[in-house]
């Protein structure tokens, strides 16, 4: 198990339960586990508009990146449907630099469980699924005790707490796709289909999972959702800046003194996460750059860092806060392997739907690797930023921009970097062979 | 469904409310370009090209996922939208091989016209292309992976619109591919293959050479050839299939088939017959000369002048002698309306018989007498695709018919038909069923009976009589009912569930049979007991009054047949039928009897005649076909072969050497106009503008005895229900004819006479052995079975 880091700015919310053994079902109720679902419940007929209400009032945005308000998105959710509902779980944590969900699985397996359920009792569902992320298995025995001591308690099944409701929860990991982290591609892998995007509209709480109306939120999310029920909205909202309610988990790794998962009020200056939460740059070397939230964000240059951790002041620096995954570059970081390897990445895992994307990515990859091997020309960085330019909201679903954007932001920031290196690594002996990549064998 | 009025590059445009963005710029004349929307098909929305500019978007939208709206303010073609367009190109064209000047798509390809208009000329990538060697799926799907755009028109055309799903995508991001449903290591020869219908609806759609055709490939460049709109000969659907004719030393050869401008009564639709086997026609077997047989029993390649004299004297000299009574006549079920309606006019005028039959696929007698008086209870095809309701007893439209089961299907996905099928075998439409009412063998009286209200039968209908109860009770509740019936009905029977049928409001009709002019044959009068438009012999009509035929009966196929088994049939004259090897006929029957046969080939038939005469077939020439449903159709003549005449021209000429009154048999030369220097060929088809419009008001000069359209003349004046319009016909378009059938007189019994074809979907009766690709895919069929049983019996 990771060591866990602490941090005395640190706000523990979500992650309050974190190295307690709250993943034993006794420890978490001993922990006011399994509270808000009751309190739900007793609101008695107000029970969905008073979670629903709840949920709005404490400003929380999607964490899995997109940052959409959670209550407004339970509401979206027609209150009678022909079809079954759906609450579905999130947890393909796949953004490169992210590890948050993790932490929760590992450490508060529960929460999950119990936020699904709340959601559930707010749209009128009956079911709720839990997908894993593939390279997560490991996780899945823990999460599926969790799940089947919630059974033997009686916590999840028939009739919960007396409510007269029936409430279960299945378990599903994916085969190792970043695309199906996206929603609706993550309701085609759980489907058993090829995990690809579906066409929006519909959206999925009009039309998702097997056709009914369906609410999709991140791990994290999910399981903020009892905290706030206990805490109330406005308190949870409070925490955070305007618009921007509550903490939220950040992942920083890279070359910082103290890596590690830290829970911070959002709007936190992402200079003061850096240098004070995670103890600064590593042996007191330069920072270079930041990604901020996941590698598909705009990278930050070390003017740039000061700026508050919130969804819209990130948006306003010109990148995103996205996953919360913050990975900090040091001086030694040459921004063209570093451009090469993400691409490479987004090479890997686009689905191959649609064209800008599929053959955009490739060939951002290959001439990045060539450039990186010695055989760039200027005129090479002008093609990066058109294939970027040009893949930048052209394409299905948001691969093509998680792609496009970070690379455009290191030939745009990092140009003169790039230039240099290949004025200084002319025909060398290849340094890397795009099989070597991420992606052998394609 | 209500208008919605947008705007559209400044234009306004209205169109009903659920039109996608790029249907409703379509029908307003804006074309937005796509290479993966494909119409009728799931969205993929995957190649980016529809993109458009819908204010008060923040991003370009796709026009094929767009609904439109009202007020909605569109820009279809910006500086901002063709950089888009360009861009997506360039992507494509990166790993694309460019090897237009050898691919068979080249001249008719959707990557080269969008790359023309968008010009992404410039390219900028220095690595190597992703290569990967064609593939031979079967003898008739080729697939090229580097010319792939992955636009996966051919997954969702053969999973959705054939309902066979043998492809599908592996891998993911720059490796994905498409992917046939036999992979390469099920595969004893180590390579991939299609497991499926072998359509080629895959190709069809394909908007680059990716997947190319096994009879094509390589063959030529489109703009060589002619492109010539005809009719398949192959089932009674009747498709539209355009022939690519290219100029040969002898004649002009067929060298592709294909579904060119998907504006026949086939729309989208076109099977692996219509596609591919056209081929017969440049089988080396072909006979090109005319045959005699000469006293030492061998068939001797003769002159025509010779031959037609030897039969013309020969049947002059047996009609006078033994009397027309003695002289048979078999027509065939893939001859043009002219043709057969010549030929019964031959034997009934000039041969002074009665004895006249053709192969019967399904008994439209029965079906015109049961109608009788309902013409406008016949369905068109048209009406499968349109139809709420449908109700198929018997038959199996997806092996018989594709293009009536291609539409079924559409129609079922698109607008929710409900389709109820009653059948011996498990069809393969009863995936698209509501209801499968499952028949015992040889059950169809039983449930005619049963409907018709003989309760008693159902249990020799079915084991399942609740279900069979049930199954009654839901179609009796449909209205507009479409009635699809398989030539397992006959007679009574098919009059019992015809005349149930009449008892729902608004029910419709179709027999299925199984050539192209089946049911022209039959509606023409190749029958020994009906004139054309199934007038019976003997009875006062304007078209009796006119033919001074025998007052008698005929023969029927088979009564014949025993009449020279007995020794009483003098003659026999076949023209483009089998019927030895149909009604499977002793030779040693024929051994009196001199038989004239008029074929493509020596068949079990033409074997025996003591004259072959070499005949064009149906590609080869130019008048019109009535499908199974009784949709009229215009043939055009693609292919030619130096020494085959049409049918038409050797019934002409031996009527001639008889001694004829030719104007009488074909009414030429009565046009009163000179035809302005607009004087067409004999058999061209081709009609130009100014001849449509002399024969649309009936002007045009007939100069010639082998003018079809003369016969056609006739026709139109005589026969009851061809009350043809030739406009219509003469710009290549269907019109739907309803049978006129006097009330019924009796109804045969003889359910022996109808003999259905029982084609699958690689045979084509016996035209269909002369077809090298039909004969490919059968081998292929066979070899895939026992790479199964291999397969399976290593797997146990």
């Amino acid at each position: 198990m990771p060591t866990l880091v602490s941090h005395p700015d640190e706000v523990k919310i979500v992650s309050r339960r974190f190295g307690q053994g709250a993943a034993d079902i006794e420890k978490y109720i001993e922990l006011d586990g399994y509270k808000a679902v009751q309190l739900a419940i007793s609101q008695g007929a107000e029970m969905s508009n008073w979670i629903i209400n709840t949920m709005k009032a404490s400003g929380l945005r999607g964490r899995g990146g997109a940052g959409f308000p959670t209550g407004m998105k339970w509401s979206f959710v027609p209150k009678v449907s022909e079809k079954p509902k759906y609450v579905l779980v999130n947890g393909d944590e796949s953004e490169p630099g992210t590890c948050k969900d993790h932490v929760i699985f590992l450490h508060d397996p529960h929460s999950v469980i119990e936020g699904t359920m709340i959601a559930g009792l707010a749209i009128g569902s009956k079911l709720g699924f839990i997908y894993l992320r593939g390279e997560y298995r490991y996780l899945l025995k823990q999460v599926e005790k969790a799940v089947a001591d919630a059974y033997a308690k009686g916590f999840l099944g028939k009739n919960i707490f007396g409510s007269g409701i029936d409430f279960d929860i299945i378990t599903q990991t994916g085969a190792g796709a970043y695309e199906v982290g996206e929603e609706s591609a993550l309701m085609e892998s759980l489907e058993g289909k090829r995990g690809v995007p579906r066409i929006k509209p519909p959206f999925p709480a009009v039309v998702g999972l097997y056709g009914g109306p369906t609410v999709i939120n991140n791990a994290e999310t999910i399981a903020n959702a009892p905290h706030i029920l206990l805490m109330g909205g406005e308190a949870y909202a409070k925490l955070g800046t305007e618009r921007n309610g509550g903490t939220r988990l950040f992942g920083i790794s890279g070359h910082v003194e103290r890596p590690g998962v830290y829970e911070l009020p959002m709007g936190y200056s992402l200079r003061k996460a850096i240098y004070e939460v995670a103890g600064g740059i590593k042996d007191g070397k330069k920072l270079k750059a930041v990604v901020p939230g996941g590698s598909s964000c705009p990278v930050l240059t070390a003017d740039e860092i000061d700026v508050g951790l919130d969804f819209d002041q990130m948006g306003k620096a010109g990148t995103m806060l996205g996953s919360g995954g913050i990975v900090v570059l040091d001086e030694t970081v040459s921004i063209v392997e570093f451009a090469m390897r993400v691409i490479s990445f987004y090479q890997h895992e686009s689905c191959g739907w649609c064209i800008p994307c599929r053959e955009g990515t490739d060939w951002i990859k290959k001439t990045l690797t060539r450039v990186y091997n010695g055989g760039g020309s200027k005129k090479d960085v002008d093609n990066v930023q058109y294939l970027a330019e040009n893949m930048m909201g052209r394409t299905f679903c948001p691969l093509g921009d998680a792609a496009a954007m970070p690379t455009l932001g290191f030939v745009k920031k990092f140009r003169k970097e790039f230039e240099d290196y290949i004025e200084g690594h002319k025909a060398g002996t290849p340094l890397i062979t795009v099989e070597q990549l991420v992606g052998a064998g394609h | 469904m209500a208008d919605v009025t947008l705007i559209v590059d400044g234009k306004q445009i209205t169109a009903p409310a659920g039109t996608l963005l790029i249907e409703a710029c379509k029908s307003a004349g804006i074309e937005i370009p796509a290479f993966c929307y494909y119409p009728g098909l799931s969205l993929q929305a995957a190649c980016r090209m529809c993109v458009v500019r819908i204010e008060k978007q923040p991003k370009l939208a796709t026009a094929c996922t767009t609904t439109i709206a009202e007020g909605m303010v569109v820009q279809t073609e910006t500086p901002e939208i063709a950089q888009a367009r360009k861009a997506t190109l360039q992507l494509l064209l990166g790993n694309h091989p460019l090897d237009c000047p050898v691919c068979d798509a080249g001249g008719e390809c959707e990557l080269q016209d969008m790359t023309f208009k968008y010009g992404a000329a410039e390219s900028f990538y220095a690595e190597p292309k992703n290569h990967r060697e064609e593939q031979k799926w079967s003898p008739v799907v080729y697939f090229d992976r580097p010319r792939c755009i992955l636009c996966y028109r051919c997954v969702r055309m053969c999973g959705e619109g054939m309902d066979v799903f043998a492809l599908g995508i592996q891998n993911r991001g720059s490796s994905a591919v498409i992917a046939p449903n036999v992979p390469a290591q099920l595969s004893p020869d180590d390579l991939a293959h299609v497991d499926c219908e072998q359509c080629g609806m895959c190709i069809d759609a394909c908007p680059v050479g990716a997947l190319t055709s096994g009879t094509y490939r390589y063959k030529t460049r489109p703009w060589e050839m002619n492109h010539v709109a005809t009719v398949c000969t192959h089932c009674g659907d009747g498709c539209k299939t355009t022939l690519g004719v290219r100029s040969t030393s002898d004649g002009s050869e067929i060298v592709r088939g294909d579904n060119r401008d998907k504006s026949g009564i086939n729309n989208d639709f076109l099977c692996n017959k219509g596609r591919y086997a056209f081929d017969f026609a440049n089988h080396e077997d072909r006979i090109t000369q005319p045959l005699v047989r000469q006293a030492n029993g061998e068939l001797k390649p003769v002159s025509w002048e010779i031959a037609l004299d030897h039969v013309g004297k020969k049947l002059r000299e047996l009609r006078d002698t033994r009397g027309g009574k003695s002289i048979g006549v078999i027509g065939g079920n893939r001859l043009t309306n002219e043709e057969a309606y010549l030929l019964q006019k031959f034997a009934r005028t000039v041969l002074h018989t009665n004895n006249i039959d053709h192969h019967r696929t399904a008994d439209y007698v029965a079906f015109a007498q049961s109608l009788a008086g309902h013409g406008e209870r016949t369905a068109s095809l048209h009406d499968t695709l349109k139809a709420p309701a449908v109700l198929i007893v018997g038959g199996d439209p997806t092996v018989q018919s594709p293009a009536t089961a291609w539409n079924l299907r559409t129609n079922v996905r698109l607008n929710r038909a409900k389709l109820y099928i009653a059948n011996a075998a498990e069809i393969k439409l009863r995936r698209q069923a509501k209801a499968f009412l499952q028949l015992a063998p040889f059950g169809y009286n039983a449930l005619a009976a049963y409907l018709a209200g003989d309760e008693a039968a159902a249990l020799s209908a079915t084991s399942d009589t609740a279900a069979l109860s049930s199954f009654r009770d839901a179609v009796k509740a449909e209205e507009n009912l479409l009635i699809l019936i398989g030539s397992e009905l006959r007679g009574a029977e098919l009059k019992k569930l015809i005349d149930f049928g009449l008892t729902i409001p608004g029910a419709k009709f179709a027999l299925l049979s199984d050539y192209v002019n089946s049911r022209g044959a039959a509606d023409m009068g190749l029958l020994p007991d009906m004139l054309p438009g199934y007038t019976p012999v003997g009875a006062t009509s304007p078209m009796a009054t006119e033919y001074a035929g025998p007052n008698a009966l005929g023969l029927d196929m088979l009564e014949m047949f025993d009449s020279a088994d007995r020794g009483n049939l003098s003659a026999l004259y076949v023209v483009g039928a089998n019927p030895v090897a149909r009604y499977s006929i002793d030779p040693a029957t024929l051994k009196n009897t001199f038989v004239v046969v008029q074929e493509m080939f020596l068949t079990e038939t033409a074997a025996l005649a003591d004259v072959v005469l070499p005949a064009a077939n149906l590609y080869e020439k130019a008048g019109s076909v009535t499908n199974s449903y009784g949709d009229l159709q215009q043939v055009s003549k693609a292919g030619d072969r130096a020494g085959v005449r049409t049918d038409f021209e050797m019934i002409v000429r031996v009527a001639d050497k008889i001694g004829a009154n030719m104007q009488s048999l074909v009414p030429f030369g009565k046009g009163l106009r000179a035809d302005m220097g607009q004087t067409r060929g004999v058999q061209s088809g081709e009609a130009d503008r100014h001849a449509v419009w002399l024969t649309a008001n009936n002007m045009e000069p007939r100069l010639s005895p082998f003018d079809s359209f003369a016969i056609l003349d006739e026709i139109q004046r005589l026969v009851p229900g061809y009350n043809i319009l030739r406009l219509q016909l003469l710009s290549g378009n269907d019109q739907h004819l309803s049978p006129a059938a006097t009330p019924l007189v009796q109804i045969s019994n003889r359910r022996d006479l109808v003999v259905p074809a029982n084609d699958t979907l690689f045979t084509s009766g016996t035209l269909g052995r002369y077809s090298t690709m039909l004969c490919d895919l059968q081998q292929n069929e066979i070899l895939r079975a026992s790479n199964l049983t291999q397969i399976q019996t290593a797997a146990d």
